[in-house]
């Protein structure tokens, strides 16, 4: 062949196929000179959960009893179900599935999400960027800093002014970093006078090149209170350095609570209760989130009338990442030593005790505008029908948490979703997918398109594009919710 | 449609054909390569245990054995001497050598009709059956017995599947097989209507016509057509430099019209001399029918789908 198609082995038909084009099957494909399987119509299999490649039929060396068993195993997603405009259409696929014996009804669609956004927790204690600073990907500003939280970065990114307020550039920046990072793809992001972070849902963040490992065990005063004890005659002082909180032995209260002695310490930072100092340095990307390479920086000279030759001092960051061990001279200058080994069972402990680093994306969108019209002709009763838990939302499967209040914003974390469960469209805007399951007669009295259910038998047998895939075996079923058989 | 990186090593490991029930408990799926078929049986229940077991043993060799005569079937059929020796090719032969004086078609425009009636031929030797129908990619081949009947759906977006018609088929119809092709579906097609789908005695013949009837749905020329040279997209495509089409824009009514009335007409000819018992032509939402009428199969819903906006 004199151009680029590539010959498919999957099968004995041995297709020539042309890049952007499929095979016969319309399974495999020319992806940029690669074959790769193509993904139809989404459905959720449990039957998969359960390591089964769905039923098998006719094991070699068993006969076939002729039972014929029914299973209630199946949900549709709405990933790939495609959308409906104008809105007073019903969407796409409305099935129903006994469960129960309650008839149940999915509305399976998807969204254009103008009005969405993800959250981005980046579990790191290095500063990443000042508060509202502006994050970018390929220079386009795709959102910003906002209130950290536990031991993590937080980013806020997207959102309707991003995607559709700014320059087409942004606009087009945003969507593609927002499709992305919900698909479970890295992304590169730019923090405005802060670092550059690679964020991908699910795996640890990379801060300046640097992996992250560990989440911090907890701010410097937190960690004093924990490992105090083990401390305890081991080591006159130790300071946990924390960009944060900056926690002192002697002077916390749980040292005094153990009886440690004053050693005449002077840490620079403002000291805000005993044994605890904020903003002993700047932030960064070093000890405890702090800048300083030398953790001596922070600390003044010893109090001669209570600091003593000989003192054993310990500084340590709150993933017991960075550690140093001192003892003062007959000046009472710290003089750096190798860590003790019975101190450097401690060290570990604090490492031991630090949850992996993650970046986790959670995906926020509004259902409250017309796509309501897509499952029922009066779409403010599948508001209230959600709010009062008749109806569950799910998005590809996965459970969402709804922000109270008007409208149906709902969160959803995207690792629970299957593989590419999101899209696009040039507005720009993201396709997500959202069902709503509730039961059978409760959607009839919602106003729903009784006309156009159909027998989730009818999607299934319709295999050629569908799509089977394992369900998230931290999500509950779809079907199974207790909010279903809930009543007011 | 999202892609995702293939794992085909490990899937050529494990047995190519994946044979299995769906979790209804009724539906047996059968797919290997390109043939992705679903069939279900009725009757006592060890009749229908007798029948997957009889499909699946003969699906387990047929894509095989088409591969083996893939050069003779891709190539227009003419002479009687020269037909293929797999039973398959064979039905996809006979379908399509009623066409080959007057139309460009190979027996590829009939492999899945072929592919259905094969395996519903063995279910029906192997087993006492009332009704069976085995479904391959809209492609149907069925079994029905003294008094009995299907109710068929018909959807003209596979893109979409939504019922734009349904018809009843009895026993004493004839029809036995049905087939569906159109621009949007799986194949190539020559013509512009969304679909044409076809009742005939058996399901290759039935394939075949669709494929026939399609082809004649056209406007040759008309600027809101686009249309590529078939190898262009699959360098071995059965229809060499043939012009496929790939788009087709928004045409007036007239234009639909004219369009359509020159499928019907070949339509009706091959109602005339008994290659087809009738067929619906479907074109941006407009439904023609030829040959026998039953009022079901006329019957349109709407189908006018875009996008929700959140």
């Amino acid at each position: 062949m004199a151009d680029d198609a590539i010959r498919c082995d999957a099968c004995p038909v041995l297709c020539y196929i042309k890049p952007g084009r499929t095979g016969s099957c319309d399974r495999y494909g020319n992806h940029e000179g690669k074959l790769v399987r193509l993904d139809p119509h989404v459905v959720l299999d449990r039957a998969l959960e359960r390591g089964e490649s769905v039923v098998p039929f006719l094991e070699r060396n068993r006969d076939w009893d002729g039972t014929l068993v029914s299973h209630n195993d199946t949900f549709v997603t709405a990933i790939g179900a495609g959308t409906t405009y104008p809105d007073y259409k019903p969407a796409p696929f409305i099935i129903s599935s006994q469960v129960d014996g309650v008839d149940m009804v999915t509305v399976v669609t998807e969204g254009i999400f103008s009005y969405c956004g993800v959250k981005v927790k980046i579990d790191t204690d290095r500063h990443l960027g000042a508060e509202c600073s502006t994050v970018r990907s390929h220079g386009e500003a795709v959102g910003h800093v906002t209130t950290s939280e536990y031991g993590s970065q937080m980013l806020s990114l997207g959102g309707v002014r991003h995607l559709t307020g700014g320059s087409r550039q942004e606009g087009t920046a945003t969507c593609d970093a927002l499709l992305r990072l919900c698909n479970g793809k890295p992304v590169d992001l730019t923090i405005d006078d802060g670092a550059k972070v690679v964020v991908q849902a699910g795996t640890a963040p990379i801060v300046d090149g640097v992996q992250e490992e560990r989440m911090r065990v907890g701010c410097g005063s937190a960690t004093i209170g924990m490992f105090a004890k083990q401390w305890f005659g081991k080591v006159d002082e130790v300071v946990v350095v924390d960009d944060h909180i900056t926690g002192v032995l002697s002077e916390h209260q749980a040292g005094k609570l153990l009886g440690v002695s004053e050693t005449g310490i002077k840490l620079k930072g403002r000291r805000s209760t005993p044994g605890r100092y904020f903003q002993v340095a700047e932030p960064g990307t070093s000890w405890g989130g702090t800048n300083i390479d030398d953790p001596l920086s922070i600390l003044g000279k010893f109090n001669a009338k209570k600091a003593w030759p000989g003192l054993r001092l310990l500084m340590v960051s709150t993933t017991g990442e960075h550690f140093a061990y001192f003892e003062l001279d007959e000046d009472l200058k710290p003089n750096e030593r190798e860590l003790p080994a019975h101190l450097r069972e401690s060290v570990a402990r604090i490492k031991e005790n630090c949850e992996p680093a993650l970046c986790t994306v959670l995906f926020m969108g509004g259902a409250g505008g017309s796509l309501r019209a897509g499952v029922t002709e009066n779409p403010v009763r599948l508001t209230n029908s959600v709010r009062d838990a008749l109806t569950r939302v799910t998005c590809g499967g996965a459970p969402v948490y709804i922000w109270p209040g008007g409208g149906i914003t709902f969160m959803a974390d995207v690792t629970r979703m299957p593989q590419n469960a999101f899209g696009y469209v040039p507005t720009p805007a993201l396709v997500a997918p959202i069902e709503f399951t509730l039961k059978l007669s409760d959607y009839a009295q919602l106003g729903g398109y009784l006309e156009n259910v159909r027998p989730l038998g009818s999607i299934v047998a319709e295999s050629e594009k569908r799509h089977r895939v394992t369900a998230h075996s931290d999500n509950p079923w779809p079907l199974q919710s207790q909010a279903l058989t809930k009543r007011k | 449609m999202a892609v995702t990186i293939a794992s085909t090593d490990e899937e050529k490991m494990s047995r190519r054909a994946h044979i299995r029930l769906l979790p209804d408990g009724r539906h047996l799926h059968l797919q290997d390569g390109p043939i992705d078929m679903i069939l279900e049986a009725f009757g006592e229940a060890s009749e229908v245990a007798q029948a997957y077991c009889a499909a699946t043993a003969r699906f387990e060799t047929v894509l095989d054995e088409l591969c083996a005569d893939l050069v003779y079937l891709r190539q227009p059929c003419c002479t009687e001497e020269a037909w293929p020796g797999g039973s398959v090719a064979r039905r996809m032969t006979a379908a399509v050598m009623p066409y080959a004086a007057e139309y460009f078609v190979t027996p590829m425009a009939a492999v899945a009709g072929a592919v259905a009636e094969e395996i519903l031929a063995s279910m029906v030797a192997a087993s006492n059956l009332s009704r069976a129908y085995v479904n391959d990619g809209g492609d149907i081949a069925f079994h029905l017995s003294d008094e009995e009947k299907f109710v068929i759906g018909m959807v003209d977006r596979p893109d979409r599947p939504s019922l734009f018609g349904t018809t009843i088929v009895s026993a004493s119809d004839l029809v036995r097989g049905i087939a569906t092709s159109g621009w949007r579906g799986r194949s190539f097609s020559l013509g512009i209507a969304d679909a044409v789908t076809v009742l005939a005695d058996r399901a290759a013949a039935a394939d075949a016509a669709a494929t026939i009837i399609a082809n004649a749905v056209n406007l040759p020329g008309h600027p809101a057509i686009v249309c590529v040279p078939a190898c262009d997209l699959a360098p071995d495509s059965d229809l060499g430099d043939r012009l496929v089409t790939q788009q087709v824009g928004a045409l007036s009514s007239a234009e639909i019209d004219e369009a359509l009335a020159s499928g019907v007409a070949t339509a009706e000819k091959l109602v005339r001399i008994g290659l087809i018992r009738a067929a619906a032509l479907n074109l941006q939402g407009v439904t023609r029918v030829a040959g026998m009428q039953p009022a079901s199969l006329a019957s349109t819903l709407s189908d006018e789908r875009v996008l929700v906006h959140a």
